[in-house]
């Protein structure tokens, strides 16, 4: 059994106890430490500047041309805050509470109580920086709902809050920069984690502009490198998101947790054609207003404004008529797949369904028209001002599926389809967000510990800020208090040498296999067999299906990959292949941990779990535990970390 | 929504590294969909070079959304190509119809030096917002998020700002490759809020000394930067930044 190093006493006063106890470290000593993080995006950025502004000295790495680009700026919706600014009886318990439910009872406790907690501290320090959130016309914050929650908690900028928070913590990161606290490294991705004496004490980079190896020092590593969905190599992740520098952490000790907790998020625009090459998201809001349905008999090729009401068939609604439309992300992917399987799906793939906005139209006219006193007007007139209501609420994202589909959402039903969005799972991390490998700490969406089998919408943010902002700063502190007397290490150390050896070795020869197929056309395969196999629904014997196929694939990797251009330039195509062959190895484990996993729980969901209506049927006897694998000589060895769920109790998650 | 297919002529930038001359080459891509983004097309035609032996183009690209800023080019004579308000990955092939010729360069600036085809470096940016581009505030500083009131109107402006992304474009569209618009949306977006005034004055002057200092030209007064801004950054921000820059250079002490 694993150690998650949970203080003790009650939950919630162990982390007010533990800042109290936690051994500090002077300033005239952190001007002496260093520490690397890997990753600028919220985790990473805000871990970057605060520790900078404690006086420690930082090393930052991204591989995008500047830290502003990392993913985390495209999240849309907000971010939660137990601030209970409404008065609608929020609290931090609630917060916890609602994120311990919608992760399925698979989340540790005591973080998402303190994620809860230090989630209004993040609002504040945001503020405090210039981040322009939405107010009303009081002056003060504006907030509102989101899935799978009854109070309005999320703070947002907009549509585009994932931005703002990451300007805000890139503004903070930059500004150490200039005082000479923060030293960037952009353009340069981490390929080998260094190890002495069994502690993390530098990374080996790889300057992506001119192919160079480097090797950086630090008493400590934080790995805030983000989630691994583009393993299905269709995702809302960035083309650059990987799984790489937490991969090669695995490979060197740090167990990897949950790897098949993935979150499928139900509305994204769907897959147009072969030539794909990542899908977008529409932000989960849109369900609060629009409509979900198919036809209700199977083929109807009629276009959707030519179907009658009654031969509609509002799945959601028909199923969950307490949530209707508003059920969480797992469940409402899962219902779109269920119907599309069945042969009910629309647009040319027939994998997808409709998101109509038209009742939201007439509902909206109508209550404008009624407000502005306008009496007996035409239905075109209702139409007219319901269109311009729903404008000013979703147009950005109006205005984006018109972009990519060239269809107009106001006229016609959109079409989506579920999409790879999230993953709960990574690194495993104790309490202090340390991995197994003393020294190597996990931040944000690249450790595993606070969404359990699925994410709330809004919870990212909040967990990634969290975690660099209000965390780390003070469980790292614990453990660099103990090594103030270890100097610098140089970096002609064996352990360097050998780190750097390795991953020179890997690079050339993957450039010698010179064989006939590109690394797109790999990952494009991958990713069609972790979908189709360990996706939105798994069996037991798909799933050894796909190990063997994967095992396969990753053979025909090595023999037959084809890597244009030099080692000593520019090449993406050659970041890429190193990515990739990350990915596939991750894909087995992936599988694998489903396999093991004999219980369907938020996001995962085996076929042969499920209630009689087609529900997720867990299994809290056997299966209620992180599962934390290490990595063995060519196979993977499974540790547990039981779950003690001290204040709440699990129930079957019901929303009908 | 009719889809078609086309068959297009790219004409495309290609250059070694920074210390090469670089030069036009001209690329026959038969069969692209309407559908496809115009990344997605140049993935298409990369593969194709990969599989013919020869070297894929290079490019910045990643979120393939239209919010990170990373992506780049000047698609015949405009950054970020013919739509309005719209980033290169959010472009999409039914801008163009069979048998078009397409010009593809780089964004070009002495500030944004060529590192490879199509991507530029824009390290520049960064060093700009180094020099006074955020609010000096420790974390665990702050005060209570409604402690400080903003006017809707005020914080919405700033939000209006702040939506930059900073991808370059125009620097790109301008004939003196000015980063004035970029710079005077991160002012605006910081002096209009009450968080930002303690540094306002020294802010907008250390900005605006370290943009000179990068080597991007003066404002030409065009507007073309307002026109190219894939997020429709108003030139109305480099008046305030303008005028933020006088009175901080006239006011004494």
């Amino acid at each position: 059994m694993l150690d998650a190093k949970i203080p003790s006493g009650s939950l919630s006063e162990k982390w007010t106890k533990y800042k109290g106890s936690v051994k500090l470290v002077n300033p005239a000593n952190k001007r002496k430490l260093e520490i690397i993080v890997v990753g600028t995006g919220l985790a990473g950025s805000s871990a970057a500047a605060s520790l900078g502004e404690m006086g420690y000295k930082v090393k930052a790495f991204c591989f995008q041309d500047s830290p502003r680009r990392a993913h985390s700026i495209a999240a849309q919706g907000g971010i939660n805050a137990a601030k209970n600014y409404q008065n609608d009886g929020d609290s931090t318990y609630r917060l916890f509470y609602d994120t311990i439910k919608g992760g399925d009872y698979r989340a540790r406790e005591a973080n998402v109580h303190r994620l809860a907690e230090v989630s209004t501290n993040i609002i504040d320090q945001c503020v405090a920086q210039g981040v322009p959130f939405a107010r009303e016309y009081g002056g003060l914050l504006s907030n509102r709902s989101f899935g799978g929650t009854q109070v309005q908690r999320t703070f947002y900028a907009a549509g585009q809050t994932g931005q703002q928070l990451l300007i805000g913590a890139y503004q903070a990161l930059e500004r150490q920069v200039a005082l000479g606290t923060v030293q960037m490294y952009a353009r340069h991705e981490m390929v080998e984690l260094v190890i002495i004496d069994g502690k993390a004490r530098g990374i080996i980079a790889r300057n992506l502009v001119t192919g160079e190896l480097e090797r950086h020092f630090g008493h400590a590593v934080l790995l805030c490198t983000g989630g691994y969905g583009n393993v299905f190599y269709l995702s809302t992740n960035a083309m650059g998101s990987n799984v790489t520098a937490a991969w090669k952490a695995h490979k060197k000790g740090a167990y990897f947790a949950n790897p098949c907790f993935t979150q499928i998020h139900p509305t994204c625009i769907p897959v147009s054609g072969d030539h794909q090459s990542k899908l977008t998201l529409m932000s989960e809001s849109l369900r609060n207003d629009g409509r979900i349905w198919v036809p209700a008999k199977k083929g109807d090729n009629r276009p959707p404004n030519e179907i009658p009401e009654e031969e509609r068939d509002y799945y959601l609604e028909r199923r969950y008529p307490a949530f209707g439309n508003l059920v969480p992300r797992d469940v409402a992917s899962r219902a779109a797949k269920e119907r599309c399987d069945a042969g009910f799906g629309v647009g040319t793939s027939k994998q997808a369904v409709y998101l109509d906005y038209a009742a939201a139209i007439q509902r909206y006219g109508k209550a404008e028209a009624s407000k502005r006193n306008l009496g007996n007007v035409s239905p075109e007139t209702i139409t007219q001002l319901g269109k311009d209501v729903v404008k000013e609420k979703y147009g950005n994202l109006f205005d984006m599926y018109e972009k990519i589909t060239g269809e107009n959402p106001y006229e016609v039903p959109m079409r989506i389809y579920p999409a790879v969005h999230y993953t709960m799972g990574g690194l495993w991390v104790d309490y202090e967000l340390k991995t197994t490998v003393d020294g190597l700490y996990a931040l944000g969406e690249a450790n595993f510990s606070d969404h359990g089998a699925n994410r709330l919408g809004a919870s990212a943010l909040m967990q990634g800020l969290a975690d660099g902002y209000f965390v780390i700063p003070y469980t790292l502190g614990n453990y660099l208090a103990d090594e103030i007397r270890t100097n610098n290490i140089p970096t002609d150390h064996p352990a360097f040498v050998e780190a750097e050896k390795q991953a020179s070795e890997r690079i050339n020869r993957l450039m010698s296999i010179k064989g006939k197929q590109t690394v797109e056309s790999f990952h494009k395969r991958l990713g069609k067999i972790i979908w189709d196999k360990c996706g939105m629904a798994r069996s037991a014997d798909g799933l050894k299906q796909a190990i063997k196929e994967v095992q396969a694939l990753k053979k025909e990797f090595w023999s037959d990959v084809r890597i244009p251009g030099g080692i000593n330039e520019m090449n993406p195509e050659l970041d890429k292949a190193g990515r990739v062959a990350d990915f596939i190895e991750l894909g087995e484990l992936m599988c694998l941990d489903a396999l093991e996993r004999n219980e369907s729980c938020g996001g995962h969901f085996r076929e042969e779990y499920q209630t009689p209506d087609g529900e997720a049927l867990r299994d809290d006897e056997k299966y209620m535990y992180v599962a934390a694998w290490e990595m063995k000589e060519d196979n993977w060895q499974l540790h547990k970390e039981s779950l003690n769920y001290e204040i709440v109790k699990p129930s079957q998650r019901s929303y009908k | 929504m009719q889809h078609y297919s086309m068959n297009l002529k790219l004409k495309v930038w290609r250059q070694r590294n920074a210390n090469d001359q670089g030069h036009f080459e001209t690329y026959d891509v038969e069969n692209v969909s309407s559908e496809m983004s115009f990344l997605e097309m140049i993935d298409v035609l990369n593969e194709r070079l990969i599989a013919k032996g020869d070297e894929p183009i290079a490019f910045d690209h990643d979120c393939r959304e239209g919010i990170c800023g990373m992506c780049s080019m000047v698609i015949d004579g405009r950054p970020h190509g013919p739509w309005k308000g719209t980033t290169t990955c959010q472009l999409h092939m039914r801008a163009f119809k069979d048998g078009d010729l397409i010009t593809v360069e780089p964004f070009r600036a002495n500030a944004f030096p060529v590192i490879k085809d199509l991507m530029v470096s824009r390290t520049a940016f960064d060093r700009i917002i180094q020099a006074g581009g955020y609010i000096s505030v420790n974390t665990g500083n702050a005060v209570d998020g409604n402690a400080i009131p903003i006017e809707k109107d005020k914080a919405d402006a700033s939000f209006a700002a702040a939506a930059c992304i900073g991808c370059g474009a125009c620097v790109a569209a301008c004939k003196n490759a000015s980063a004035m618009l970029f710079v005077s949306a991160k002012v605006s977006h910081l002096a209009l809020l009450p968080q930002g005034e303690p540094e306002r004055k020294q802010r907008v002057v250390n900005m605006i000394a370290q943009m000179d200092k990068e080597g991007f030209g003066s404002c030409t007064n065009t507007y073309a930067c307002e026109a190219e801004c894939p997020k429709e950054i108003s030139v109305l921000n480099i008046a305030r930044l303008n005028k933020e820059y006088l009175h901080s250079s006239l006011s004494a002490d």
